[in-house]
C-alpha cells in the first residue's frame, strides 16, 4: 500500500500519495453523481406518506396506486406510444437526411446541417411556445400527431449527429463498389451501408424514444386534453405537493431509461456516446 | 471519376447527371427540413413578429420598452444570469478535476467511471430533479444526516431556494462539461507531458502551461454548453426554486399561462434567443460546434 502511495502516478512523476485528495474527490463526486437519484427506489417501496429512508414499513401501496389509477395509466400509454413513434418517425428521417448531407457535397450543406441542429440549441420554451401557437391553427393541439412532430424535430439533432459521426468513418467506396455491379443506390445504400452504420442507428433511435419519453416543457403545452404524457402529469404533481406516488413512477421510469442504455450499450458499441 | 469523365465525349451530360444527383442526394433531407420549418422556423418567426406588435395591435416596441423599464424583468435577467454564471462555475470546478482524473486511468477502468457519467446523463430530468427535492426537504434524508451527524442542529431550508436550485442545475449539467473536457483530455499526447517533466518543469508547472492549453477548448466548449442550456433552463428551477427563483423561462411560460400576454412572453422570447445564439456565435470563433453537441470527432 505504502509502496503504491509512493509510485510515480503520472507523466511528470507525481506520486499517487501525493495526490490521493484527487481520488477521494472524484469517488465522492461520481457517488454523488449516481447516487442521489437511486435513492428513490427503496424510497418508493416505503409504508409512509412521507417519504423516508430507509422506510420502516414496507409496502407496495404507491405502486398500487399508481396501476390503480386511470389517469396515470393514460398518461403512461401517451407517453410510451408518443416516445415510440417519435422513434418511428424522427430515426428514418434523420437517418435519411444525415447519408443526403454527407454525400452529396452541394454548397449549402454546411447551412442545412446547421438548421437541422437548430432545434439542440434554440431553448426549449421557445420551441413549446411556437409549436402551441401553430397547433393551434393546425387543429393539432393536444393530439398524439402534434405530440410526435414535434418530439420528432427535438428528437432529429441527435439523430444527424449520431449518424452523421458514423459515417464519416465510414468508407463511402464500399457503396460505389456495389453500384458498378449495378446495384441502384438505395439498394447499395440498404445492403451495404445500413448494416456497417446500425450501431449509429439503433443509438440514434434509442436517444430519440427517451428524447420524447422525457420530454416535459413541450409536452407541458400542447400535450393535454385526453392526450397528456405522463412528464407533463408529474411535473403538476410535483409543483403541488410531494406525493410518493412520483417515487413509484420515477422508479418504473430509472428502470425502463436503464434498459434503454443497457441495450444501447449492447447494440451501440464503437459509436461515440450521444 | 469526375477526372476521367471529363476527358469523355460525354463529359457535359455526364456532369449534368452529376449534378442532378447531387440534388437529389440534398433532396433526401428535405423532409427533416421541412419538420424543422413547421415546427421551428415558423413559429420563432411568428413570434418575432408578435413581439413587435403592442396591444392595440399596431407596431410598437412596447414589449421590449417594458423590459426595460419595469423593475421585476430586471430581476428576472440578473437571476438568469446569476444562475447561469453560477452553475457554470460550480461545473468547471467540480467536471475539471473528475475528467482529468478519468483520462488517467486506464481505458477500462475509465469506461466504468465514463458510467457514472452517463447514467445521470440518461436518466429523466424530472426523476432528478425530483430526487433533489425528496432528499433537500425539510425531513429530508440531507437534513436528517446533517442533523445526526451534528453538521447543523435543526433542520434548514436547503430546497425552494437558490441553493437548491443551484444543487439541482448542477448535478444536471454536470455530464455536459465532463464528457467535451474528457474527449480533449484523452486526445493529449502524454510525450509533451513527459518532455516538460524532462526539461525540468515542475509538475505544477508542466500542468499548467502544457496540459491546461490543450485541453482548454474542450473546457470553453463545456462551459459554453453548460452556460448557454442554463439560460433557457426551465425544469429544475421551477420545481426547486419554489417560485423564488424565478428565470426568462419561467416567465415567459407564466406570461403564457398566467396573462395570456404573447407579446409579453414573445419579446422575452426573442430576447433569450439572441442571446443564446449570440454566445454560440462567438463560442463558434473559438471551437466548432460539433465539439460542443460531442459529436463528429
Amino acid at each position: 500500500m505504502l509502496g503504491w502511495l509512493k509510485s510515480p502516478a503520472s507523466d511528470t512523476q507525481v506520486t499517487h500519495g501525493q495526490r490521493l485528495w484527487l481520488y477521494v474527490f472524484a469517488g465522492v463526486v461520481m457517488f454523488l453523481l449516481v447516487v442521489p437519484t437511486l435513492i428513490v427506489i427503496p424510497m418508493s417501496f416505503s409504508d409512509s406518506q412521507y417519504l423516508e429512508f430507509p422506510p420502516e414499513n414496507w409496502s407496495l401501496r404507491w405502486y398500487r396506486n399508481y396501476f390503480g389509477s386511470p389517469e396515470w395509466m393514460q398518461a403512461t400509454a401517451t407517453s410510451l406510444k408518443a416516445a415510440f413513434l417519435t422513434m418511428l418517425v424522427a430515426t428514418p428521417v434523420g437517418v435519411v437526411a444525415a447519408y443526403g448531407l454527407h454525400c452529396c457535397g452541394v454548397r449549402f450543406v454546411q447551412v442545412a446541417y446547421l438548421a437541422l441542429i437548430t432545434p439542440m440549441m434554440v431553448p426549449v420554451v421557445l420551441v413549446a411556445i411556437g409549436a402551441f401557437y401553430v397547433f393551434v391553427k393546425l387543429s393539432l393541439l393536444y393530439s398524439l400527431t402534434g405530440l410526435v412532430l414535434a418530439h420528432s424535430v427535438l428528437a432529429l439533432p441527435l439523430v444527424i449527429i449520431v449518424t452523421g459521426s458514423a459515417l464519416k468513418s465510414y468508407d463511402m467506396n464500399q457503396e460505389l463498389a456495389a453500384r458498378s455491379l449495378s446495384a441502384p443506390r438505395w439498394k447499395a445504400f440498404l445492403t451495404i451501408t445500413v448494416p456497417q452504420i446500425r450501431f449509429a442507428i439503433v443509438t440514434a433511435a434509442l436517444l430519440a424514444f427517451l428524447t420524447s419519453f422525457d420530454e416535459v416543457v413541450v409536452a407541458m403545452f400542447i400535450s393535454g386534453g385526453d392526450n397528456p404524457t405522463l412528464t407533463r402529469n408529474m411535473f403538476n404533481a410535483l409543483r403541488d405537493q410531494i406525493d410518493p406516488t412520483i417515487a413509484a413512477i420515477s422508479t418504473i421510469m430509472i428502470i425502463i431509461t436503464s434498459v434503454m442504455m443497457a441495450l444501447a450499450q449492447i447494440f451501440g458499441r464503437g459509436t461515440p456516446e450521444k | 471519376m469526375a477526372d476521367v469523365s471529363l476527358h469523355m465525349p460525354h463529359s457535359d451530360g455526364l456532369r449534368r447527371d452529376g449534378r442532378l444527383e447531387r440534388l437529389r442526394l440534398f433532396g433526401l433531407s428535405s423532409p427533416a427540413l421541412l419538420m424543422v420549418l413547421v415546427v421551428l422556423v415558423i413559429p420563432v418567426g411568428w413570434l418575432f413578429y408578435v413581439s413587435f406588435i403592442g396591444a392595440n395591435g399596431q407596431f410598437s416596441l412596447e414589449n421590449y420598452e417594458r423590459m426595460i423599464e419595469r423593475k421585476s424583468y430586471y430581476r428576472i435577467f440578473v437571476t438568469t444570469f446569476q444562475v447561469s454564471f453560477l452553475t457554470t462555475g460550480l461545473c468547471i470546478l467540480i467536471g475539471y478535476p473528475l475528467a482529468y482524473f478519468m483520462s488517467q486511468l486506464p481505458n477500462r477502468w475509465a469506461n466504468i467511471a465514463l458510467i457514472t457519467v452517463l447514467v445521470p446523463f440518461w436518466t429523466s430530468l424530472l426523476v432528478r430533479t425530483y430526487a433533489w427535492l425528496v432528499l433537500l426537504q425539510k425531513q429530508g434524508l440531507v437534513n436528517q444526516w446533517a442533523i445526526s451527524l451534528g453538521v447543523w442542529d435543526e433542520p434548514i431550508k436547503i430546497v425552494h431556494n437558490m441553493t437548491g436550485t443551484l444543487i439541482g442545475m448542477v448535478h444536471i449539467m454536470l455530464p455536459f462539461l465532463i464528457l467535451p473536457v474528457y474527449n480533449a483530455m484523452k486526445a493529449i499526447d502524454h510525450d509533451y507531458l513527459k518532455a516538460a517533466s524532462n526539461l525540468g518543469a515542475s509538475p505544477r508547472r508542466a500542468f499548467w502551461t502544457v496540459f491546461f492549453p490543450l485541453s482548454a477548448p474542450g473546457l470553453l466548449a463545456g462551459s459554453l454548453m453548460v452556460f448557454v442550456l442554463c439560460l433557457g433552463f426551465f425544469v429544475t428551477p421551477a420545481v426547486l426554486g419554489g417560485g423564488k427563483v424565478i428565470m426568462v423561462s419561467m416567465k415567459i411560460v407564466s406570461n403564457i399561462e398566467l396573462f395570456v400576454n404573447w407579446g409579453a412572453a414573445s419579446a422575452l422570447g426573442v430576447v433569450l434567443l439572441v442571446l443564446t445564439v449570440a454566445i454560440l456565435w462567438v463560442a463558434s470563433r473559438f471551437t466548432s460546434l460539433s465539439n460542443m453537441t460531442g459529436g463528429g470527432h
